[in-house]
């Protein structure tokens, strides 16, 4: 499903990518409102869910939108949701008319984007488990470092000779660093001063990584709806109602004053542009193996655990057939995401599980229960006579089932099983919410470090269908083979 | 050795034993012929504890059984003794034919596997199969198969040889080659054998008896002469 998400994102971007408008401007005020995009995920203080009235939104980039918005003389700003790390592919394809959520000002985005004159300054953040030997990025060496997909901090990240772990949320980074499976993390001092420094056992280093700001992102092409953007920014500024909003949020700090004095960044259509060579296809290679990993160890679980189930369901007592029946229903009845971040996240007080144990588990754990359910199939479908025929030869219930009725049903499931080890090779691109770096991740990487989907994301579908089309060849010689 | 009193059988409200009272003396072969329906299958499954009774009582090879969910142990230890080969055959198709007749001697005796399997080449040696042991089930004709059942059943030390319609899937050329097998175990093994059969010149040509069924009773009993009605 993820595989189909990426190939329909990567057709719907080249559909739309070329759509320039003549007057961004002019089109926005005929409509009266300024579209924006921002992920709700990132939460207090960017932009929220009010807890007392969750139709409301807070934040204050929810009131520098409305800011903006009534500064350009529309009726309001209208808020789009996101996920923050396709924030810019999706301003590409126009489903909103400005980025504007903690977008860093870095030189790919000056590249890629026209931004805005800065509303915010910032500083990275480096945070460390408390009583670890290690003060700066330079000590970190070889130790696994989070930070946000496609921020800045990974930028940094990734010029120190570090292991630089990709998260897509704020809390989970803190979270892991506690729990001892990483090493230290580099966030913005908002984020790291709300849902890091604050936790027992986590410690943010003084002194500051790096400087950097928050723009406004929006289309090349929509120059005059820049300036205007650019205008009411300056405006919020001069009459102090930019230092009122951050004073609100508890943002303003001295390093704001900087910010009056900075100008629009430069669009830099012609920067170099990484191309996809072969140390990215290695990258791809690695990813494609993880892939294979994980998809063969989790298998190596779901198939026994799966026939113990089918098993139990069909041949024992009352009781333990309800333990397997609810065991199948609830792993199936449940999004396996889910469950990926129960086991990784839910459990890590009392079972900490490293990141590729847990989607080992977690995918081997879920399949079980339709490996379950294929095998209890083809234990249900065998001929009643044969059971009868094992009988009349004296085997007791359990000799039978060895013998006789279970490998006539592992036989028969073949083909179905063959069929799910080709789901699971897709499905396993879930994993990389566990900050797993497997194939599909790799290609969302290298598709925002080459500002192109087409190339990694054909290459990414090349090695899937590389890897699945064994498997569904043997599949159908099976059923041909086992075929009555 | 087998003794049937009063024994009824009922699915639901069709009744398909109405009161079985019948005898039948070691290594003697009875045939039991009569139309379809009539009891005759469900009988042969009493017999060998596939099927319980409602009422009555069974001996046969020395176990007796009654109304009521027999101990598994001791059905067990019936079905070493007494065999059966079913109409459908049920061969596992998994296994080669030499598997098929080895699988109950070493997993039910626990004879060894050489053991085990140099006894089934006898067997199939026996049924005229000697050269298609590694043969797989779906590899074999018709008659071949059933000759594959009748030797897995003859490999547990049987006393008792129960036969469900042995030729009746079989084309005329092929029942030739399992009349030929049945003739010879009939003649010359110490097995009692009860069989069901819808050829009345298989049962005049093995049987020392026959039993007619109908409804669920035996309605005449004697030499095949006596009860065959279209024997000559």
């Amino acid at each position: 499903m993820r595989l189909l998400a990426s190939v329909l994102a990567i057709l719907a971007w080249m559909a739309t990518a070329k759509a320039v408008r003549a007057d961004a401007l002019a089109d926005v005020r005929a409509c009266g409102e300024l579209a924006w995009g921002g992920d709700l995920q990132g939460g207090e203080p960017y932009v929220f869910e009010d807890p007392a009235d969750p139709s409301r939104l807070e934040g204050f980039e929810v009131d520098v939108a409305d800011a903006l918005a009534r500064r350009m003389g529309l009726a309001r700003a209208r808020f789009h949701q996101v996920e923050w790390s396709n924030l810019v592919p999706a301003l590409e394809r126009g489903d909103f008319d400005i980025a504007l959520n903690g977008l860093e000002d870095t030189p790919e985005r000056r590249a890629r984007l026209r931004l805005s004159r800065p509303y915010f300054a910032y500083r990275e953040v480096l945070a460390v488990r408390r009583g670890s030997p290690y003060r700066s990025l330079d000590e970190l060496r070889g130790r696994r470092v989070a930070a946000l997909n496609q921020s800045r901090a990974l930028d940094l990240l990734r010029s120190y000779p570090v292991d630089p772990v990709l998260y897509e949320g704020q809390q989970e980074p803190y979270f892991d660093l506690q729990q001892g499976r990483i090493d230290a993390v580099l966030f913005d001092h908002v984020v790291a001063d709300r849902y890091g420094c604050p936790l027992s056992g986590v410690e943010c280093l003084p002194g500051e990584v790096a400087r950097g700001v928050y723009v406004v992102g929006l289309r090349p092409g929509d120059a005059t709806l820049a300036a205007a953007v650019d205008d009411a920014i300056a405006g919020l500024i001069a009459d102090g109602e930019l230092r009122r909003i951050l004073s609100r949020w508890h943002l303003w700090d001295d390093g704001q004053a900087a910010i009056a004095s900075s100008s629009a960044p430069q669009h830099a259509p012609d920067a170099p542009r990484r191309r996809l060579d072969r140390a990215q296809v290695v990258l791809f290679a690695e990813g494609a193996a993880v892939t294979v990993l994980i998809s063969a160890l989790a298998f190596a679980i779901a198939m026994p655990l799966g026939l113990l189930l089918a098993t139990v369901r069909v041949t024992a007592g009352p009781f333990a057939r309800a333990a397997a029946t609810t065991y199948v229903e609830v792993l199936r009845g449940t999004p396996v995401l889910l469950q990926l971040y129960l086991l990784y996240f839910g459990l890590a007080p009392v079972l900490k599980l490293g990141a590729m144990t847990a989607a080992t588990v977690g995918l081997g754990l879920n399949y079980a229960a339709y490996e379950a359910e294929v095998y209890r199939g083809a234990l249900l479908g065998l001929p009643r006579g044969q059971v009868e025929a094992a009988a009349a030869l004296g085997l007791t219930p359990s000799q039978a089932l060895r013998h006789v009725t279970l490998p006539q049903a592992m036989r028969a499931a073949l083909p179905a099983v063959t069929n799910d080890l080709v789901s699971l090779l897709k499905d396993s691109s879930l994993v990389s919410v566990l900050t797993v770096v497997e194939l599909t991740k790799r290609m969302t990487i290298a598709a925002v470090e080459l500002r192109s989907w087409l190339g990694p994301g054909l290459l990414c579908a090349a090695l899937y269908f590389a890897m699945s089309f064994p498997l569904s060849r043997l599949s159908r010689r099976l059923e041909a083979r086992l075929a009555p | 050795m087998i003794d049937v009193r009063g024994v009824h059988r009922g699915f639901g409200g069709r009744v398909a034993l109405a009161g079985i009272d019948a005898h039948v003396r070691e290594r003697e072969c009875v045939a039991i012929v009569g139309p379809s329906g009539c009891g005759k299958t469900t009988l042969l499954r009493c017999l060998n504890a596939l099927e319980p009774i409602d009422q009555g009582s069974v001996e046969v090879a020395g176990f007796s059984l009654h109304p009521g969910v027999a101990a598994p142990a001791k059905v067990r230890a019936l079905r070493e003794s007494v065999g059966m080969v079913f109409q459908e055959l049920h061969l596992f198709p998994h296994l080669t034919a030499l598997d098929n007749v080895a699988l109950a001697p070493r997993v039910v005796m626990r004879r060894s596997r050489a053991e085990a399997e140099a006894r089934a080449h006898e067997l199939l040696a026996r049924v005229g199969l000697g050269d298609r042991g590694s043969s797989y089930p779906h590899q074999l004709s018709g008659g071949q198969k059933q000759r594959v059942a009748i030797a897995r059943a003859l490999a547990m030390p049987l006393r008792v040889l129960l036969l469900d319609e042995p030729t009746s899937a079989l084309d005329p050329a092929l029942r030739e080659e399992v009349r030929s097998v049945l003739r010879l175990l009939a003649r010359e093994s110490a097995l009692t054998m009860i069989l069901v059969t819808h050829e009345e010149r298989l049962a005049a040509e093995l049987a020392d008896r026959v039993w007619r069924m109908n409804a669920g009773q035996i309605v005449a009993q004697g030499t095949p002469r006596e009860v065959l009605t279209s024997l000559p």
